[in-house]
């Protein structure tokens, strides 16, 4: 294991992550509040000694060889060291009195999850709830990625690809560009417009800078932390469409926005993925509309509002709610529910199973059922036309089974709090997939707050495992990523 | 620049290294699913599965939008569609592999006719390099430049030379003639020598010196030569056919060995003064049939690198003067030099010193470009002629107080058609050309790029 260059990466994200707090630092300025001003500098003075520290003793002497397992293994110790320093301002302002509950947060925030265990939001400050939200902005699309766009050429071709391949989500990772810097700009500059137009939408509604500042990045990122204690509930409709209309455009893989600056509309009309995206969105809008009717006395707009946003927001894992949806008829639920599991596309800045590993799943299902019937017939597998590698279908058999492995554990380790079932299933769900609310006690008017710290653990590990899909975190747990031999 | 290269081969697989090692946008472009995995695995550069001769294909690459098309597969009727599809699709330059001897002659007329910017041809390169070496066995590689009349040769020194243990500043006392070491590999490294560097035993020499001298050099270096007079070529393919036709013309006597009949029947059919063997070169015994022993050189041409080596091994061990080996994979030439190889030459190497410099040109529409461009020292090193502009710094300044990079030596000057092997009272001046030895890792683009 090449620890140097896992380590000089981590030192700049460090220092990076502790640039990122000055916003917050300025706005605990302009509140006074001393507690947050106090602990906001002294986490931004660790993360920065940190990072200088890490630079100058991994410095790099001599050439080091990188394989697949240096990229997994520095995601996964990246994310987990920007998690921990990162939720030191809340701990230590103490406005999360205990560092398991600021964990959570933090880890939260960085997954894009927005499961909380606040029960009074509003009563965070701006200072704390600025960084609340942007951590999501940050890992929606990933800073490492971000690392990639900003320093050029600062590490190996093979290293970089692997690190983009943990941390961007999705079966396979297609370059926009031929080399991996100009791809990360680019998805950083769509990433960076498409939240200012989000901005300026709500804006345009009448929402005050901060709250739509930091309702875009909630939405940008996927991810779901309200600056209220209801969320969205008491949101104009127009903010509320808004919202749901960007929830779903930052739920499409970016390599769609890519496709349309180029004009290839064609190609994105034909984009199998973005048709399943879109016909399961329809689907379930339409469904759920009609079932929550009666609830709101047959006002179809009504309900259809609801049930888009609500739609969009599970589907694209982001989690704001306009209604409580726990109130809705089960076969609403029931919706929502499978909704969770599915996800949003993959190269998106949603979690979930993702529609491209559904599609190749779906595609690979009736292959078999083809093959059962004609033993003999040679059959590939056909996304957009184009003949799927053998070896991506197979990863994602692989990954579908991790993933129900690990919610499995999950789900019955974390049932020994003593909640009902559909509780603890959801709150899995809700946590592996990066949602945030689930149903019963943790349902959109509730929060985490209840669980025992070692549910809380569990679930916070199950937030990190949703966003890297799986496997960068368990190398870590492999005794070959630590062996000196290869 | 963004490059376009179809192939992912032995040759496209070096181009990918170096142009993307030099900071092109590359896009690779093949047929074979695995090899393009390698690529996208090793190094910076998109990769697209398909056919490069087809528009679907080069759309997807975004031919336009791309300023270099280099079609650099096996097959010359494919590289050849290629450009032209490409040419076609937008305006981009295109450099074709074309290696069919069947086509050397019409060359000229392809290129003008279909457009092409340029076109490679790896293995008459390497012919080219060997009928260089067996005209003057002593040198281990030699390296042309300013139009022929400077080389950069490489020597060893053996034991018992007198050029063991001599500081090199009495290295022209000692030759008698103006020469000058442009750089030095020991073992594994290699030095750009200063004056007080002191040579030892198995070191590798590269020597800058006029065309001219060559001869006059090794005789007082006290180095015995024979003029080769036979040659035996093992592996009868395109690179074969090229040798022997320059041999042949200087009258060398060539014999080949070749497995395959049909080729042997081509091949007497286009020579009939060489004598063409239809055997396995790589028995022992039909090479001591064929008289091994009373040969004055081999040279090792069959596909397989492994056949090669063996075969030289043997030929050197039973005492042959010359050995030349070709050999297409590089990474283990390490290895090889002291295993007692003599010359090693590399197909995929020669062409794509030929593309660099092009890119590099192409790079510079300024035209302070790169005249010659010759990677030694088994791409360790690189030795570049620039033409100098009036745009460069430190004309008509002495050497010696011209600042330049560090690993950067300037080894000759070629003033109004003469040649100067410079000291630190030379200078330079707008219009001469100058050879650049550098084992830097970035590449020079322009001459202004080797001072501080």
């Amino acid at each position: 294991m090449n620890i140097k260059l896992a380590g000089r990466l981590i030192g700049a994200l460090l220092a990076l992550e502790a640039l990122f707090m000055l916003p917050s630092l300025g706005l605990a300025l302009a509140d006074r509040e001393r507690p947050v001003i106090i602990s906001f500098l002294v986490t931004m003075g660790l993360l920065l000694s940190l990072g200088v520290l890490l630079r100058v003793i991994c410095r790099n002497n001599a050439p080091e060889p990188s394989y697949t397992r240096e990229g997994m293994v520095t995601v996964a110790l990246s994310w987990i060291v920007m998690s921990v320093l990162g939720c030191l301002p809340f701990r230590l302002s103490g406005a999360i009195p205990r560092f398991i509950d600021a964990l959570f947060e933090m880890v939260s925030g960085f997954t894009t999850t927005g499961a909380s265990i606040l029960t009074d939001v509003e009563g965070l400050g701006r200072a704390l709830l600025y960084w609340r939200s942007f951590s999501h902005w940050l890992g929606g699309m990933g800073m490492l990625v971000f690392i990639l766009a900003v320093i050029p050429g600062s590490q190996q071709a093979g290293f970089n690809l692997n690190l983009m391949r943990a941390e961007s989500p999705g079966p396979s990772v297609s370059k926009l560009t031929p080399r991996m810097g100009q791809t990360a700009k680019v998805l950083y500059l769509l990433y960076f417009l498409l939240t200012v137009l989000c901005v300026l939408f709500l804006l345009a509604g009448g929402m005050p800078l901060f709250d739509s500042l930091c309702t875009a990045f909630g939405t940008a990122g996927t991810g779901g932390f309200g600056i209220k204690n209801d969320s969205l509930a008491s949101c104009s409709p127009y903010i509320q469409n808004v919202v749901t209309i960007f929830m779903a455009l930052f739920g499409i893989n970016f390599s769609v926005f890519y496709l349309l600056l180029l004009r290839k509309f064609s190609e994105v009309l034909a984009d199998e993925e973005l048709r399943l995206y879109i016909g399961v969105f329809g689907g379930a809008t339409v469904l759920i509309t009609v079932n929550i009717l009666p609830l709101y006395g047959g006002r179809i707009l009504e309900s259809l509002r609801h049930a888009a946003f609500q739609v969009s927001s599970i589907m694209t894992t982001t989690g704001f709610c306009t209604a409580d949806f726990d109130l809705w008829p089960s076969f609403s639920k029931s919706i929502l529910l499978v909704l969770m599991i599915l996800g949003a596309c993959a190269g998106s800045t949603g979690g979930g199973l993702k529609m491209a590993r559904l599609l190749l799943l779906i595609k690979e299902l009736l292959r078999n059922i083809r093959r059962t019937l004609r033993p003999r017939s040679v059959q590939v597998v056909r996304v957009n036309s184009h003949a799927t590698d053998e070896n991506v279908i197979k990863n994602t058999n692989a990954y579908l089974a991790a993933y129900c492995v690990i919610i499995m554990v999950s789900f019955v380790l974390i049932s020994l709090d003593g909640y009902p079932i559909e509780t603890n299933f959801s709150a899995v769900l809700a946590c592996f997939n990066n949602i945030g609310p689930g149903f019963g006690a943790v349902g959109p008017t509730a929060n985490y707050s209840g669980f025992s710290d070692f549910s809380k653990a569990i679930l916070t590990a199950d937030m990190l495992l949703g966003r890297l899909e799986i496997f960068p975190i368990l190398t870590l747990f492999s005794r070959y990523t630590w062996s000196r031999k290869r | 620049m963004k490059i376009i290269i179809v192939g992912d081969g032995k040759v496209g697989l070096a181009l990918t290294r170096q142009l993307s090692h030099e900071g092109h946008d590359i896009v690779v472009i093949d047929n074979n699913p695995r090899a393009l995995e390698q690529s996208a695995e090793s190094f910076d550069v998109m990769v697209v599965n398909g056919n490069g001769a087809s528009m679907a294909t080069l759309h997807q690459a975004g031919v336009g939008s791309a300023d270099l098309l280099i079609a650099a597969t096996s097959a010359d009727e494919i590289n050849l569609l290629c450009c032209l599809t490409a040419q076609k699709m937008s305006h981009v330059h295109t450099i074709a592999r074309i290696q069919n001897p069947e086509y050397t002659d019409q060359l000229v007329q392809m290129r003008e006719e279909l457009g092409l910017s340029m076109t490679i041809n790896p293995e008459l390169a390497v012919a080219r390099e060997i009928f260089h070496l067996l005209q003057l066995p002593s040198f281990l590689k030699r390296d042309s430049f300013a139009k022929g009349k400077v080389e950069i040769v490489e020597l060893k020194v053996m034991p018992g030379s007198p050029l063991c243990g001599i500081p090199l500043h009495q290295l022209p006392a000692l030759a008698r003639v103006k020469v000058l070491v442009c750089a030095v590999e020991r073992k594994d490294d290699v030095f750009i020598p200063r004056g007080d560097f002191v040579l030892k035993e198995g070191d590798h020499i590269y020597v800058t010196a006029q065309a001219s001298i060559l001869a006059t050099l090794v005789e007082n270096l006290g180095i015995v030569t024979h003029k080769i007079r036979c040659v035996m070529l093992v592996g009868g393919g395109h690179i074969a056919q090229y040798l022997a036709a320059m041999l042949i013309n200087i009258d060398v006597r060539v014999k080949i060995i070749e497995k395959n009949p049909g080729r042997c029947i081509q091949l007497a059919e286009l020579f009939p003064d060489v004598s063409v063997v239809e055997a396995d070169g790589s028995l022992q015994q039909v090479l001591l049939d064929e008289g091994l022993e009373s040969i004055d050189a081999v040279v090792t041409l069959t596909g397989m690198d492994e056949e090669n080596l063996v075969i030289s091994m043997y030929a050197n061990h039973a005492g042959v003067s010359k050995v030349v080996t070709k050999i297409n994979r590089l990474e283990y030439t390490g290895v090889f030099s002291d295993m007692g190889i003599g010359s090693i030459v590399s197909p995929k190497e020669l062409c794509t010193t030929d593309i660099v410099r092009y890119v590099r040109a192409m790079h510079n529409t300024a035209g302070s470009g790169v005249l010659t461009l010759h990677r030694i020292v088994n791409g360790k090193a690189e030795a570049l002629e620039f033409l100098v502009h009036t745009s460069c710094r430190y004309r008509d300044t002495p050497l010696k107080n011209v600042r330049l990079r560090e690993n950067v030596l300037i080894s000759c000057i070629t003033h109004n058609g003469r040649t100067i092997i410079p000291d630190g009272d030379s200078s330079f001046t707008a219009g001469d050309t100058i050879i650049v030895v550098t084992t830097s890792e970035r590449p020079f683009n322009r001459l202004n790029d080797i001072f501080i």
